[in-house]
């Protein structure tokens, strides 16, 4: 089937949860995240038959359409992040049911769920510009594909209306959402002036030979601040710790996997026709290892000092849009024992994908039953919970990029390009922002079985969906560690 | 086969989350262990092809799981590693409510120690020891004594930053030699000197961060003296000499012109390790934190065996006198480790001053105490002689003494390091002085000998030592 198909039943299934959502029972919203998280994973299945035009059957008359031309493409990356993308919102939906305690506490009557039903409808219209955003192949559309995810995320931030810290999120997410959207468009006005489209095929064909190449420039730095809202990259990191901090924690790891991911995927397609204009790859490569740099900097320094696990985990996604960038700027094609920036980031974002859920559902569940987000909130925990605490370690340990984790395969492609690249700075700031990796992460594994729990504190137990989810979450983390072959064949290399 | 030897261990672990008996899978897993060891020290050249193991686990760039004895140093290796861990894992006795954590973590270090030493790809050699420093932190912070939480979060942020150095070390000698295949590293084109020089400093302070070069020693002592027995029996006997193994497996051969221009700050740092710490050791006031000192101060001598390597790498004895010492080593300060233990329980305490008189009370105790004593002094007869005599002789071999250019480096070095061995016979025989002789105290008067079960593990390590110190040969053929 035409991989547009994906999207447009991601749409529909959003419009169905919409209408399930309002003519159904009020007392319980479970069954509406169940049906989305089930919907969307069927059509995570549809999309390993996805096809393009090339593969079409003879006769067919789709592959004609212009919308191939102009609008989407199809190919293994888009195939990559589309899954990435289903299976992020999944897990956050999943997450999300879980979290309802929290999520009725804030929004409507205490013990009443009337108001959480569309918190599992927007997360699946934001999936479906996430997986436009893995086609995009013109710049309007691109703008577009985005709007929608960050629209979405507007309403998500702030769901939690009656929670002071969740509206505070909101509003600065809104400014500097619309500042960045304003960035681009202008971005994206300097680049149309000087080549004349916005296709980016076309671009690459006539960025060799404009007029002016600073003035294009100009228009790609503007572009590359943008995404870096999306990304999380210096110089428009600054909402993250705020909104990531009152945010509801199942949005808060929506934000920073699937937007996150969904910006690099577009920052992938963004940058390919730059890179391949010799005029303009090295000052382009320039800027992005300059904010490869200020970015690890400072994520990777600013989260030593974190008594929030929630902002602990801001500052660390920070950190960690660093080193993918770093990988973007240490620019390989794939070849010989060389994996190559594409896959590198891919490998990266898979592997953050796990370790950063499994987290986040973890945080999720003591927030619901402690109220509490603190590091201290975690103290004991080996002796209350020790399976929970166990998995807790394994993924600790795999954020701070130990190996036999998937977290250390991540971290080791992304310095080997580096070092292949000759980027000695990047990588001697990028070996100290993992120093301090190692220290901030090893906190919470401290609190968890050195520290003693505080008198009176809960056992905490996942709840069913969140406990397979986290078990299947934490497995998949080890073993991709040992065996990280298989995240290639996703990309569809070998 | 070496698969099953990485695997049995992570095998009981996981039967003991499970809910087997803690303490019985994990003396049967080690039990086992130490067997298929033997088996092995016995036919890995015969049976080459039943030992080894490969996998490849990723095609861009090409890492496999393989596992195999390059040589025989791996296989010394091993041995060390199944004996101390069943020695340890006989004479761990866990804390009422904690059998699962600690029999588990001792289990998870084996393997990870286990697995360095037979793996034959760069990237599982790195990891399986980071694999193994993970639970020993949780011990220490856990289950240690005194204080615990201050003592492993600096073993943790030590160690973790010395890991960090040792793969920016290992990444660019991977990326030199242009394979993560340790068999296929030897064959590789020469890497030019200044690269070499570069690896070498990394190589250098990476691995010595994790065998407590002098001046990066100051985690060692206290996490010793503050670890769980089995821990610090495991860490100190075996995984330590992970540091060890990896410069003499791929400093020597691979980047030796980089040693050799390191070779006068080497030198100076290892008589730091050799003088200075054995300084330290002799004011010590409790005996764990004389036998942390100690054993840091044991790896000079391995170092100073680097060194005549460094100076000299087509020389004959430094490599098996280091990996001897090495093994010797590891076998006796586990045991001194286990014994402390067994002291502390029988008397509450390790402070020198209140014990004394204890061979009264517990005789058979102060016997083994004595003979592992003067194994680490050096004493003819146990292992630890043979080790140090041949570090000793290879600095003046030949090979790197010219008597007519007069004194090298290494000489030097050497002349200075003979007086550790007076060093330690100082302290150890003042540590033994102060705790089995003289009157008894009130806490050593009526302490418990060990009992029959205890003596297992402390005998099955002394027939080691003293059969490797009468015929050094078992060992050396291995090596040669």
């Amino acid at each position: 089937m035409p991989a547009y198909y994906l999207e447009a039943l991601t749409v529909a299934l959003g419009l169905v949860l919409l209408m399930l959502e309002a003519f159904g029972p009020a007392h319980s919203k479970r069954y509406i995240g169940l049906f989305a998280a089930s919907g969307l994973a069927i059509i995570l299945v549809f999309g390993f038959f996805a096809i393009g035009p090339d593969d079409a059957r003879d006769g067919a008359t789709w592959p004609e359409w212009p919308i191939w031309e102009n609008f989407y493409a199809f190919d293994a990356m888009a195939r990559f992040y589309k899954g990435f993308a289903l299976v992020c919102t999944i897990l956050v939906i999943l997450m999300a049911i879980d979290f309802r305690s929290v999520l009725s506490r804030f929004t409507d009557e205490p013990g009443s769920e009337s108001g959480t039903g569309e918190f599992f409808a927007l997360p699946v219209f934001a999936c479906a510009g996430m997986m436009w955003m893995a086609s995009a192949k013109d710049l309007a559309g691109a703008f577009v594909a985005l709007e929608l995810v960050t629209i979405t995320f507007y309403v998500l931030v702030a769901y939690l209306r009656r929670n002071v810290g969740s509206l505070e999120a909101g509003v600065k997410y809104l400014i500097l959402g619309a500042l960045s959207t304003g960035f681009l468009v202008y971005g994206i006005a300097w680049i149309y002036g000087t080549t004349g489209t916005m296709n980016l095929e076309a671009i690459a064909a006539r960025a060799g030979s404009v007029e002016s190449p600073t003035a294009l420039l100009f228009g790609i730095a503007l572009v590359l601040v943008a995404l870096g809202f999306k990304i999380g990259a210096v110089p428009m990191q600054m909402w993250i710790p705020d909104v990531y901090q009152g945010a509801p924690t199942p949005t808060t790891a929506f934000l920073s996997v699937g937007s996150k991911a969904a910006g690099f995927v577009l920052l992938l397609r963004f940058l390919e026709p730059f890179l391949g204009v010799d005029s303009l790859r090295g000052p382009v490569l320039t800027l992005l290892l300059l904010v490869a740099i200020a970015t690890l900097l400072f994520g990777n320094l600013a989260a030593l000092g974190q008594t929030n696990f929630k902002r602990l985990l801001a500052y660390s996604s920070i950190a960690n849009a660093g080193f993918i960038v770093l990988a973007l700027a240490a620019w390989s094609e794939k070849g010989g024992a060389d994996p190559g920036s594409k896959s590198t980031v891919g490998f990266y974002l898979a592997t953050y994908l796990l370790m950063t859920l499994a987290a986040f559902f973890i945080l999720a569940q003591v927030r619901a039953q402690e109220g509490s987000d603190e590091i201290a909130a975690f103290d004991g925990l080996g002796k209350r919970s020790p399976v929970l605490a166990g998995l807790m370690t394994v993924i600790m340990a795999a954020l701070a990029g130990v190996p036999l984790t998937a977290g250390f395969i991540g971290k080791f492609f992304v310095f080997s390009l580096a070092v292949r690249a000759g980027l000695w700075w990047g990588v001697g700031i990028a070996f100290i922002g993992a120093a301090a990796g190692f220290y901030y992460y090893f906190k919470l594994i401290r609190a968890m079985w050195w520290n003693e729990a505080p008198s009176g504190a809960a056992v905490v137990e996942l709840p069913k969906v969140s406990h397979i989810s986290v078990f299947a979450l934490t497995t998949a983390i080890v073993v991709l560690g040992v065996w990280p072959q298989p995240v290639l064949w996703l990309m569809g290399g070998g | 086969m070496l698969l099953l030897i990485v695997l049995l261990p992570l095998l009981a672990f996981a039967a003991i989350l499970g809910g087997a008996k803690a303490r019985q899978t994990a003396v049967i897993a080690s039990g086992a262990n130490l067997a298929l060891g033997l088996l092995a020290a016995f036919t890995w050249k015969t049976w080459a092809n039943f030992w080894g193991f490969s996998v490849p686990v990723l095609s861009t760039p090409e890492i496999h799981l393989s596992l195999g004895f390059i040589d025989g140093m791996s296989v010394v290796m091993l041995l060390l590693s199944v004996i101390v861990a069943f020695a340890a894992l006989l004479t761990g006795h866990a804390p009422v409510g904690r059998e699962k954590l600690y029999y588990g973590s001792s289990l998870l270090i084996a393997a990870g120690a286990i697995g360095a030493f037979v793996a034959t790809d760069l990237f599982f050699f790195y990891a399986f020891h980071e694999l193994a420093l993970i639970p020993t932190f949780l011990m220490i912070g856990m289950l240690g004594r005194g204080e615990r939480k201050a003592v492993a979060w600096k073993i943790t942020i030590y160690l973790g930053f010395g890991s960090l150095v040792l793969l920016a070390g290992l990444v660019w000698l991977g990326a030199a030699v242009d394979t993560f295949d340790m068999t296929a590293m030897n064959d590789a084109a020469v890497i030019d000197p200044a690269t070499q020089k570069s690896i070498a400093a990394f190589l250098i302070v990476g691995f010595g961060i994790l065998v407590s070069l002098f001046p990066f020693h100051s985690w060692a002592a206290p996490a010793y003296a503050s670890a769980p027995a089995p821990t610090a029996m495991l860490h100190a006997g075996v995984l330590k000499k992970f540091g060890l193994y990896g410069l003499l497996r791929l400093g020597v051969p691979l980047v030796p012109e980089g040693l050799s221009a390191w070779l006068v700050p080497l030198c100076v740092l290892l008589l730091g390790n050799i003088l200075w710490v054995g300084f330290v050791t002799i004011s010590q006031k409790r005996l764990d934190g004389m036998l942390g000192n100690s054993s840091v101060m044991h790896m000079g001598y391995i170092f100073l065996a680097i060194a005549a390597l460094a100076a000299a790498p087509d020389h004959p004895w430094a490599l098996p006198a280091a990996v001897l010492l090495m093994f010797a080593h590891g076998v006796s300060i586990a045991m001194l480790f286990g014994l402390a233990d067994k002291i502390e329980r029988a008397t509450g305490t390790l402070d020198l001053d209140e014990l004394g008189g204890l061979a009264k009370s517990a005789p058979s105790l102060a016997f083994l105490f004595g003979l592992v004593g003067m194994a680490s002094i050096g004493l003819p007869g146990l292992a630890n002689f043979v080790g140090e005599v041949m570090v000793f002789i290879s600095a003046f071999h030949p090979g790197n003494y010219n008597p007519v250019a007069g004194l090298g480096p290494v000489q030097i070095t050497c002349i200075l390091a003979i007086w550790g061995v007076v060093i330690s016979a100082i302290y150890m025989l003042r540590a033994y002085r102060k705790v089995f002789q003289g009157p008894s105290g009130k806490l050593t008067e009526g302490a418990a000998d060990l009992s029959l079960g205890d003596r297992v593990p402390a005998i099955l390590l002394s027939v080691v030592l003293i059969v490797v110190g009468l015929c050094p040969n078992l060992l050396l053929s291995l090596l040669r």
